[in-house]
């Protein structure tokens, strides 16, 4: 269950309560984040909407450990994240969060099998060990005849699903997708989707990923709205209700 | 190291850069190690220069000779073991460009005083019986070719000119590193025999060995005060002062080289330290992504400083090679131009540590970059 309330579930996997990020520009002050709370539990399948400069990056910035708030408290299956010292940080983001952003997500110099291993290289797996999780993971995303092959040789969809691979290959404890779809035609898109759905619903892993648009949200569980800083749950805006006419 | 393929891949991300990157470094260290050895030959005139030796020459200058009779007295003053004499020759040999520098000597006292300069007993030997006989040093010997029995003409350009002959009975070698192999001594007699009458009696220089380097200062006051209040007065120094003050006619070469030789090395910092920031700047984006994925701030650091660091040093290694060939080389074709070049483990050692230094200046500062980059922000900005 997901839930954007301050009394929500407390054994809730992600905890989020009272966050505020307000970033200074020229002296002034903006305050993107005001006081957000989130519930997230295992398995759950979250999209993030809003518009542009609502804040949506700077939320998944903060639940991956990637910047801190400036008020508020963050804990991710009983780690309080928003005090950690930043070696701490960069340790606990390799064991928990896997990344998939909207660009220049491969380093271009490296295979897919080569970027699918590098969280590995941060582990106390053998060469052989690596080789296998690299090899599985790439199987997930259907790319297994694809690992000697450089990004320049791949489509965006094929290097977004290796990006993918390489987010999932640690077995981290949730992902985070910023726009995964943004630089992906309709039908790419869809593919990415299907792959993130099937990683939710055969490997039971958590996702949080913010889109801007309507149909690939709608694959998610639940969609929340970034509005003045915080989440509000989205009126599920299936055809039928709309036709039901409950008013 | 399982981080080396990533450390591999980023040096060899732009191949032309790269090899331009090192061929920087290759050049760099093939000069300094090129100036390294020149200036190494010309103040080592100091340092091979034996501390028990002592020169003599005219007061006013080495042009002037000094009369042969002052060998006796100069002999006769205690703490000198020996005594020799010489005259410049100055002759050419077949043509100009072929220039060694060739001695009259006094074959009596010759050993004696440079007894690190050898001769076989049996080539000395022939050379002592043959009164147009010759020795040269092995490295000009080499250089022309020259075999033992050989005859080898020389045109005087002094003395009244004319041509000269002479048989090689044996050929001489130094027996410490940088010892003058180039040097061609021939007979006194047969010099007195041949010049014309003003010429006769005279010596260049006198050369003294003494029992203890102690009594140089002692001795070389001596010497000059005997000769004090005469037609010819004296000047005597130690061999090593003498070589100095030989080489400052040539002006201040080892400014010369120091002043080219850091202008050298800025430049390779400012080339290397350009390139390792535009090639870290390039991927800008990657470096965040591996940060975000859980590589830490240092680990970007050693990436970036191990990539400058491989450069410097196979670039250094390539230049250093090419030095190592090179100069020899250089060494035969300017033989008796210049001291002998001699390649030393120390300057090789040194030259890559300054080709590390470089290295590690110019990532130095892009790698704090790399290192201090905050993700969010380079997301942000590409
Ligand atoms: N480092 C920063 N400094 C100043 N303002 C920032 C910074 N990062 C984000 N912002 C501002 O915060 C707001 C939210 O940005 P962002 O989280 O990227 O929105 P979204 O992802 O929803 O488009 C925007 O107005 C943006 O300009
Ligand atoms: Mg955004």
């Amino acid at each position: 269950m997901v839930s954007v309330n301050a009394d929500g579930n407390s054994k809730a996997l992600i905890q989020v309560r009272g966050l505020n990020k307000t970033y200074r520009r020229g002296g002034e002050p903006i305050q993107v984040l005001q006081g957000l709370n989130l519930d997230v539990d295992k398995g759950d399948f979250v999209a993030f909407m809003g518009p542009s400069g609502s804040g949506k990056t700077t939320l998944l910035n903060l639940l991956g450990g990637l910047d801190v708030p400036t008020a508020g408290a963050i804990s991710v299956a009983g780690d309080e994240i928003t005090h950690m010292s930043s070696g701490r940080l960069t340790e606990w983001r390799a064991r928990h969060v896997g990344f998939v952003f909207q660009m220049y997500n491969l380093v271009p110099v490296l295979t897919a099998s080569q970027n699918v291993e590098l969280p590995l290289l941060l582990t106390r797996l053998s060469r052989s060990e690596r080789k296998a999780h690299v090899e599985a993971a790439l199987a997930i995303v259907g790319l297994q005849g694809r690992a000697d092959h450089f990004p320049r040789q791949l489509s965006g969809g094929q290097e977004q699903r290796v990006a993918i691979a390489r987010a999932v290959v640690s077995d981290p404890t949730f992902l985070l997708c910023d726009e995964p779809t943004g630089d992906l035609d309709r039908k790419s898109a869809d593919e990415i989707m299907a792959l993130i759905e099937e990683l939710v619903r055969q490997h039971k892993k958590t996702v949080l990923m913010v889109t801007h648009d309507p149909v690939v949200a709608a694959r998610a569980h639940t969609v929340l709205h970034l509005e003045k800083g915080v989440l509000v749950e989205a009126a599920k805006s299936s055809p039928g209700a709309a036709a039901g006419g409950a008013a | 190291m399982k981080f080396s393929r990533l450390i591999w891949a980023n040096l060899t991300r732009k191949k032309v850069r790269l090899l331009l990157t090192l061929g920087s470094f290759a050049v760099a260290l093939f000069l300094f190690a090129f100036l390294a050895v020149v200036r190494d030959a010309f103040s080592r005139g100091g340092g091979i220069a034996s501390a028990n030796r002592l020169v003599t020459i005219n007061r006013v200058s080495i042009i002037q000779s000094l009369p042969l009779s002052y060998r006796d007295k100069i002999q006769n003053i205690p703490g000198v073991q020996s005594v020799t004499h010489d005259n410049w020759f100055g002759a050419v040999y077949q043509d100009e460009k072929n220039f060694f520098p060739q001695f009259v000597i006094d074959p009596e006292n010759q050993r004696k005083v440079y007894s690190e300069l050898v001769v076989p007993d049996d080539q000395w030997g022939n050379f002592l019986k043959d009164r147009q006989g010759a020795i040269a040093g092995d490295s000009t010997a080499k250089r022309f070719g020259w075999k033992i029995g050989d005859r080898i003409p020389l045109k005087a350009t002094a003395y009244g000119g004319g041509a000269w002959e002479f048989n090689l009975d044996g050929i001489y070698h130094g027996t410490r590193p940088g010892d003058d192999e180039t040097q061609f001594w021939f007979q006194w007699d047969y010099f007195e025999e041949r010049v014309p009458q003003s010429f006769k009696g005279q010596a260049g220089w006198y050369t003294v060995r003494l029992n203890s380097p102690d009594d140089a200062l002692r001795v070389a006051k001596t010497i000059d005060a005997d000769f004090a209040n005469s037609p010819y007065e004296t000047k005597t120094d130690t061999e090593s002062a003498f070589a100095e003050n030989w080489v400052k006619q040539f002006g201040n070469i080892e400014l010369l080289i120091l002043s080219i030789g850091s202008v050298v090395f800025f430049t390779l910092l400012l080339v290397t330290g350009n390139t390792m920031a535009i090639s870290v700047r390039e991927r800008t984006g990657e470096l965040a992504i591996l940060k975000a994925i859980g590589f830490r701030d240092g680990s970007v650091l050693f990436f970036v400083l191990a990539e400058a660091l491989a450069i410097a040093l196979v670039g250094g290694f390539v230049g250093l090679g090419l030095a190592l060939l090179a100069i020899p080389i250089l060494g035969q074709s300017m033989s008796g131009m210049l001291p002998p070049l001699v390649i030393s483990k120390t300057m090789l050692a040194t030259a890559l540590g300054f080709a590390l230094l470089v290295g590690m200046c110019s990532g130095l500062l892009p790698g704090i970059g790399a290192m201090r980059l905050r993700v969010v922000d380079a997301l942000r900005r590409i």
